[in-house]
């Protein structure tokens, strides 16, 4: 897995710039989350994908060249934090089964957001290898519905990528 | 200060750019603009068709190394520029597009005549953007203008919107731009990569030059001739790169690739070290990339980085404007006494161009596009410039005419957009006027474009027109013929129309010509006219351009006439 981060212009009509070209280059990409960032004026967009080395340096330098992007780097997952956040609504009638959902929440430190009479709706953060983890014990529950906020990463200790 | 129409602003900003000239048509979006056009010194030409625009802009650009201006009104106007732009997309031509957009308050309710320009040219523009106030405007030109003539040079569309044509602005308060994300490069090589590249400079034997059409953007002809008999290096051009080296010079080898000449590509293949100056190693350029230059070690020079690594592994990048990058290498060079003044590798190379030189004549009776390429080149001063359509007629003129000044072959490389030759060639005549400007077109490319000949006659700008009629979509009837058994699939265009009497329905010189003394002479005659002059020269469609290298072959595998 590969992570992006590009630091961009916030203004309309950025975001299409930047998937256009992934769009026009033939990448193909996994995740893309954009959000605010500590500087006024600037969005975080951040990609992860799979591909060897000279497609992720490929991209990066072709979305480098769009004006609006200031910076982009390739974040390494050995020398950076990354999560994602996961909303999943598990089925849960049965009392005895819900017990056992509530323990797993507990062991994946998760959060329960929402609940009715017949569902948990849980809140689960954590790298993809653990949200994966977890869907896959849910599925014995019947997942109703799943929403992934795809991921966000930081380098490890004083490195900042806006510098 | 005095406030300006927003309209206003952008002819004051234009001319604070020192723009002379700008090729468009006007419609319901951009009356604004065009009524402070009306009262400025800067002259309009007018265009028949929005893409011809594109295309005089283009071809004004690459002649006169300095942006071209065209414009069009919003919806239909915007998307005929498409194909104009995408041309000078993909050949880094530094062109600025100005198009109209609907008032504000209409965008994005299918208002009459809206389309989202932005979006539809954002993938074959350098930058495409909307400017939403009147306020933005004199530095959004600024910046259209820097971000089209710097680094690797390109398209720039500006949008818009009509009321902002309207709209009041104090044109000495802009708003800033941010374009925080683009850095113009010095341009400068790092001193690293110089020293590796000299390295193999050095220890090579048998060097190759392929310059492109970068060497041509960044005027390093001059650096690019010095170093190449320097270091005894033929140069061969990719079709961007023709006239980067004068085509009469000892060391040029003519046009490397598909259709490249016979000893270009023999040369590639038996060098020892590539130096590719400005090109990208297009599939047209390199043939099937697995076999290409496979015992050779190759030196990229390149603006762009991206180019770097994109279509080919290299042993040494250097990310560089070509002219800085030749003259670093080249006094290096020169400092460490590396000059040469015998080389076996030029015998060599030499005795393969003896060796090919009777490969070239096409067999059969009738006008052959070899010899009425050697006429012309013979008939006309060495600065003429020449435009090509796109096809046989292109592939014939990169073969067989020799370039000898740089932004003097002007043609549609790689895009590949037919129709290309006449709007080129009037942009071309209005950069140079004293310069005789020839269009080496087809009959299937002419007639793509043909309405603008109107523009040529009432500007009176004396393009002349060379149209080799072979009565068909050629270069695909090649293939036809080549690759599918002679199964002419619609590529008949018969012989229609009479090129002779449409020049004179537009009011220009119609010249039928059907022997090589005629052509000659129309040639000779065609450098005094003083309206435009279309010369039709019948030829065979079974005419072929030769040698040629099969589609996903390699640069050895290439077809001669059998």
């Amino acid at each position: 897995m590969h992570i992006i981060a590009a630091l961009v212009e916030d203004r309309p009509g950025v975001l299409f710039k930047v998937t256009s070209l992934i769009r026009r280059r033939g990448f193909n990409i996994d995740t893309i989350t954009v959000g605010g960032t500590e500087k006024e004026g600037l969005s975080r967009i951040t990609m992860t994908m799979r591909g060897d080395e000279s497609t992720v340096e490929q991209l990066v330098k072709q979305l480098s060249k769009i004006p609006d992007v200031v910076k982009i780097s390739e974040l390494k997952p050995s020398e950076s934090v990354y999560r994602e956040l996961a909303m999943v609504k598990v089925s849960a009638p049965d009392p005895a089964k819900r017990s056992d959902i509530l323990n797993y929440i507990t062991i994946f430190r998760g959060r329960v957001i929402d609940a009715s009479k017949d569902s948990l709706t849980i809140e689960m953060v954590g790298s993809p290898k653990k949200i994966n983890a977890f869907l896959e014990l849910m599925k014995g529950y019947g997942v109703v519905e799943l929403a992934r906020t795809g991921m966000v990463a930081l380098p490890r200790g004083t490195k900042s990528t806006s510098e | 200060m005095m406030k300006l129409s927003g309209a206003k602003a952008i002819v004051e900003a234009l001319k604070k750019e020192k723009v002379e000239v700008i090729f468009g048509i006007p419609g319901g979006s951009t009356i604004p603009f065009y009524d402070a056009i009306y009262e400025s010194d800067i002259r309009h030409i007018l265009a028949r068709h929005e893409q011809c625009a594109a295309h005089m802009a283009d071809g004004y650009a690459r002649v006169k190394g300095f942006p071209g201006v065209c414009t069009a009104t919003s919806g239909p106007g915007a998307t005929n520029l498409v194909t104009g732009i995408a041309v000078a997309y993909m050949d880094s031509s530094p062109i600025i597009a100005i198009t109209g957009q609907v008032p504000r308050s209409m965008i994005g309710k299918d208002a009459f005549q809206e389309a989202d320009i932005v979006g539809i040219t954002t993938p074959i523009t350098k930058y495409a953007f909307q400017v939403t106030s009147a306020s933005q405007i004199p530095d959004a030109i600024r910046t259209a203008f820097l971000l089209a003539s710097t680094n690797r040079k390109g398209p720039v569309l500006v949008d818009v919107p009509k009321d902002v044509q309207l709209e009041e602005v104090d044109p000495d308060y802009p708003e800033r731009m941010n374009i925080k994300g683009y850095v113009v490069r010095s341009g400068d090589p790092h001193p690293y990569s110089v020293k590796k590249a000299l390295g193999l400079i050095m220890s090579s034997e048998r060097p190759i030059i392929i310059a492109g059409g970068g060497v041509i953007a960044s005027n390093a002809s001059e650096e690019l001739t010095k170093l190449a008999e320097l270091i005894l290096a033929p140069v061969a051009t990719t079709l961007m790169g023709k006239g980067a080296i004068p085509e009469s010079h000892p060391l040029s080898l003519g046009m490397v690739g598909m259709h490249g000449r016979g000893e270009a590509n023999k040369s590639v293949e038996e060098a020892d070290l590539i130096i590719a100056v400005g090109m990208r190693f297009g599939d047209r350029t390199t043939g099937k990339l697995d076999e290409f230059a496979r015992n050779s070690k190759i030196i990229h020079i390149d603006i762009d980085p991206a180019e770097i690594g994109k279509n080919i592994k290299v042993d040494v990048p250097i990310v560089a404007d070509a002219k800085k990058a030749l003259s670093v290498l080249y006094s290096k060079l020169v400092e460490v006494g590396s000059k040469r003044t015998e080389s076996e590798w030029v015998k060599r190379v030499n005795s393969l161009k003896e060796s090919f030189a009777s490969n070239y004549s096409e067999k059969g009776d009738g006008l052959k596009p070899s010899k009425l390429m050697k006429i012309l080149r013979d008939c006309i001063p060495s600065k003429s410039i020449v435009t090509t359509g796109v096809g046989q007629n292109q592939m014939w003129a990169a073969l067989h005419f020799k370039v000898l000044e740089p932004r003097t072959f002007i043609t549609s490389g790689g895009l590949g957009a037919m129709g290309f030759g006449l709007p080129a060639a009037i942009g071309a005549k209005v950069a140079s006027p004293d310069r005789p400007v020839f269009n080496i077109d087809g009959d299937g490319s002419f007639l793509m474009t043909e309405q603008d000949l109107a523009t040529a006659v009432s500007e009176g700008l004396p393009v002349i027109s060379i149209i080799l009629k072979n009565r068909a979509l050629g270069m695909v009837r090649q293939w036809q013929c080549l690759f599918c058994n002679r199964r002419y699939s619609h590529t008949d265009l018969g012989n229609v129309p009479d090129f002779v009497k449409l020049a004179e329905a537009y009011g220009a010189e119609g010249v039928m010509i059907e022997s090589y003394a005629a052509f000659e002479s129309a040639v000779k005659r065609s450098l005094k006219a003083e309206m435009p002059v279309v010369m039709e020269v019948p030829i065979s469609p079974d005419e072929k351009v030769l040698p040629m290298v099969p589609p996903g072959k390699g640069l050895k595998e290439v077809i001669w006439y059998g």
